[in-house]
């Protein structure tokens, strides 16, 4: 710091060199702000003798200020900024004795890992190596851009990054098995004889052979189900995720799309636009409950009651995508759970939150579903979406088979 | 006053300082090649760095002139280097006409003398008169179109200029070039190949204070007086009931604090604009959320 300088007894003065900070931090936010613009911002507090807040903010926003984009960025950056670090103290000693409610303090716990997870691997990816291997692409640079984007955790992306990883995800198919019906369809390499087509054919010509018709099950896509949890642990993904699930919504028929916080939400006319950015602003309009908190087994509790009958027919496959943290009853989630589990052909959970090397199902949320599901996978980066393909076309399992012989 | 051409790393950074321009030892030892080699020097970085105000110190440390050529998108020939003075030459034919001087021959070498060369301020400072070369600072060269930087490369390597009918023109003492760019677009291999090349960054927070301390020395005293003023403003306000919120009281309150100690950038800082990266990334559903989330984790370092 620049208190080597200041250390000839003056305590006062450091004003100038907050505004200097202030502005490295904008700077860092992405303001094209040099050490010229500091210099016009200290003159220009100087000029209207700071002043009241409104002023002293207006001073610094007409300099640092340049588009309108950045007007909100800024905003916040001085409410956080400017702010006094006795207050600052104080709330702190405000926040100690609820830390010794326990509740309290596992979810504070949470909070505060999951920001600094987040503010490390932005930052220094060299020290979280270890812990984080999906970013040592990003270190090494060994890799095509691509392939980076491929790896890199959604939390931690970048606008343009972003940006990127939504044109990817909009090409997205899902190469989901295909299972039979009940309806035939004629077909010359068909597993069995059509005896009425047969017969037909033989009444039609007059050589006097019956030439054999056959005819093979119709195949289809199950319906697809997709239960997205749009609370405040999840809300840097559920972004992503609703860019992927409007992905196969358009990519295909009988997909039903659900999100739940607090309630359910059937979202899937919504996501029914073509275009996703309107589709996504009528999600948005249609559900109260964003990043609040979570009850999962209320959520299912609902989608079991009212929706399961309607959108669960035919061997629908089911993709939960939830991290599992739960504040709601865990008694019903896991009765729940199993009501689901017997209701869809295929249940596949997406936790991006196995990312975590260290991740055991320990949360109690996170131990009620892990019986009931059939997949279990990690959705935090791109690969890892395309990864669902596979889970989703790996369904072809036994009971296809059987199907398949027995016919 | 030194005015001569450092001859040391260190004499090159003494000469910046003396001229309150804050370099770090890397762009010492570039400028100071750079002068000693004759070669010239692009500078590239983002705006507001210094880039043209090093070439502005660099003419006032060494007593040059400085002449300045802003480029800008269509910049040709004609308005950077030379261009000929056609109504003086047409003049010159019309008298020539009149006074019945008919040698066509020598009527030409007078019409395209250097009496008609208008010079532009490549060729002023390369066919300078004085006795030291001026200083040329051809600022950001990536607003010309790329066909210009060709223009460049003959006056660049060799200091001369090819006029076609008055032949070459150069000079002795080549002038000291420098060049900027804002990285808008990529600058050609061949031009590169001619200069030195340095980016210069944003400052470090150490440098920044340093450049602050010297360009308004007196700002943290200042500061200072004109808070007191304000919290003296205040507390009258106060007395006179007239602001029963006690809001510019609470602001004054925190300025003075503010004035004391210093917000470590390290730690707080570096999270608020992290924050604001993350913030930038559009997710505006959570953001009274992700406040509370950053205050959470300012408030376990300070607990810390």
């Amino acid at each position: 710091m620049s208190s080597q300088e200041q250390n000839d007894g003056v305590q006062t003065g450091r004003l100038a060199s907050n505004i200097m900070h202030f502005a490295r931090v904008l700077r860092a936010a992405g303001f094209p702000i040099g050490p010229g613009k500091t210099i016009e911002a200290l003159e220009a507090v100087a000029l209207i003798k700071l002043g009241p807040r409104e002023d002293f903010y207006w001073a610094l926003h007409g300099i640092f200020v340049e588009r309108y984009s950045q007007a909100e960025i800024f905003d916040q950056a001085f409410r956080l900024f400017w702010r006094s670090p006795t207050e600052l103290r104080q709330m702190m000693a405000l926040a100690k004795p609820n830390a010794k409610n326990e509740e309290n303090a596992s979810s504070k716990e949470k909070i505060r890992r999951r920001v600094a997870d987040a503010l490390t691997s932005e930052n220094s990816g060299k020290e979280e190596e270890e812990d984080n291997p999906e970013l040592e692409f990003d270190i090494t640079m060994t890799y095509s851009d691509s392939e980076i984007l491929q790896e890199m955790d959604f939390e931690s992306m970048s606008v343009e990054e972003i940006e990127e990883a939504k044109r990817v995800i909009a090409e997205m198919r899902l190469p989901i098995m295909e299972i039979p019906t009940r309806r035939y369809r004629l077909d010359e390499r068909g597993n069995r004889i059509d005896m009425r087509a047969t017969l037909k054919a033989g009444l039609r010509s007059n050589i006097g052979i019956m030439l054999l018709k056959h005819r093979r099950k119709v195949k289809r896509h199950p319906p697809l189900v997709v239960l997205c949890d749009i609370s405040g642990s999840m809300s840097r993904y559920s972004r992503m995720f609703l860019h992927f699930v409007h992905a196969i919504t358009n990519d295909r028929d009988r997909v039903q799309t659900f999100i739940f916080g607090t309630r359910l939400t059937n979202i899937t006319r919504q996501l029914q636009n073509r275009d996703v950015d309107i589709a996504l602003d009528r999600v948005a309009a249609s559900a109260t409950d964003w990043s609040g908190g979570t009850r999962i087994g209320e959520s299912l509790h609902d989608f079991n009651r009212y929706w399961s009958r309607r959108v669960l027919g035919q061997g629908a496959v089911v993709l939960l995508i939830t991290d599992g943290l739960d504040r709601g009853d865990i008694e019903g989630l896991e009765k729940e759970m199993a009501r689901l589990k017997g209701s869809c052909r295929r249940l596949i959970w997406l936790n991006p939150l196995l990312r975590f090397e260290g991740f055991r199902p320990e949360a109690r949320g996170v131990k009620a579903i892990m019986p009931f599901v059939n997949d279990f996978r990690a959705v935090h980066s791109l690969s890892r979406l395309r990864d669902i393909g596979e889970a989703l076309s790996r369904v072809r399992s036994a009971e296809w088979f059987f199907e398949e012989t027995m016919e | 006053m030194n005015k001569k051409i450092p001859n040391s790393i260190l004499e090159t950074l003494s000469l910046l300082q003396r001229e309150k321009f804050v370099a770090n030892h890397e762009l010492a030892t570039m400028v100071f090649l750079s002068l000693s080699l004759n070669r010239p020097l692009l500078l590239e970085g983002p705006s507001g760095v210094g880039k043209s105000k090093l070439a502005n110190v660099l003419a006032e440390g060494l007593g040059r002139r400085l002449i300045r050529l802003q480029c800008y998108e269509g910049l040709d020939i004609s308005s950077s280097i030379y261009e000929w003075n056609y109504a003086g030459q047409m003049i010159e034919i019309r008298l020539a006409e009149q006074g019945n001087f008919t040698d066509k021959e020598v009527l030409l070498k007078n019409v395209f003398s250097e009496r008609f060369l208008v010079k532009r301020p490549i060729l002023e400072a390369l066919a300078h008169t004085e006795e030291d070369a001026p200083v040329l600072l051809i600022d950001e060269i990536d607003r010309a179109d790329s066909g210009f930087e060709a223009f460049l490369l003959e006056i660049l390597s060799d200091f001369q200029v090819s006029v076609p009918e008055l032949g070459a023109i150069g000079c002795d003492k080549p002038p000291i070039i420098l060049l900027t760019s804002n990285r808008t677009r990529a600058i050609s291999d061949a031009l590169k190949r001619r200069c030195f090349f340095y980016q210069i960054t944003y400052p470090d927070a150490l440098a920044e204070s340093k450049i602050i301390k010297q360009k308004v020395p007196e700002i943290g005293r200042k500061l200072t007086e004109t808070l007191e003023e304000l919290v003296h403003n205040s507390r009258l306000k106060r007395l006179r009931f007239e602001d029963l919120g006690g809001n510019s009281m609470a602001w004054a309150n925190t300025l003075l604090e503010l004035d004391r100690e210093e917000v470590d950038s390290r730690t707080t800082g570096h999270k608020v604009s992290q924050f604001l990266l993350r913030q930038q990334q559009g997710s505006t559903q959570n953001g009274s959320n992700q406040i509370v989330e950053l205050e959470h984790s300012i408030l376990s370092d300070v607990e810390e």
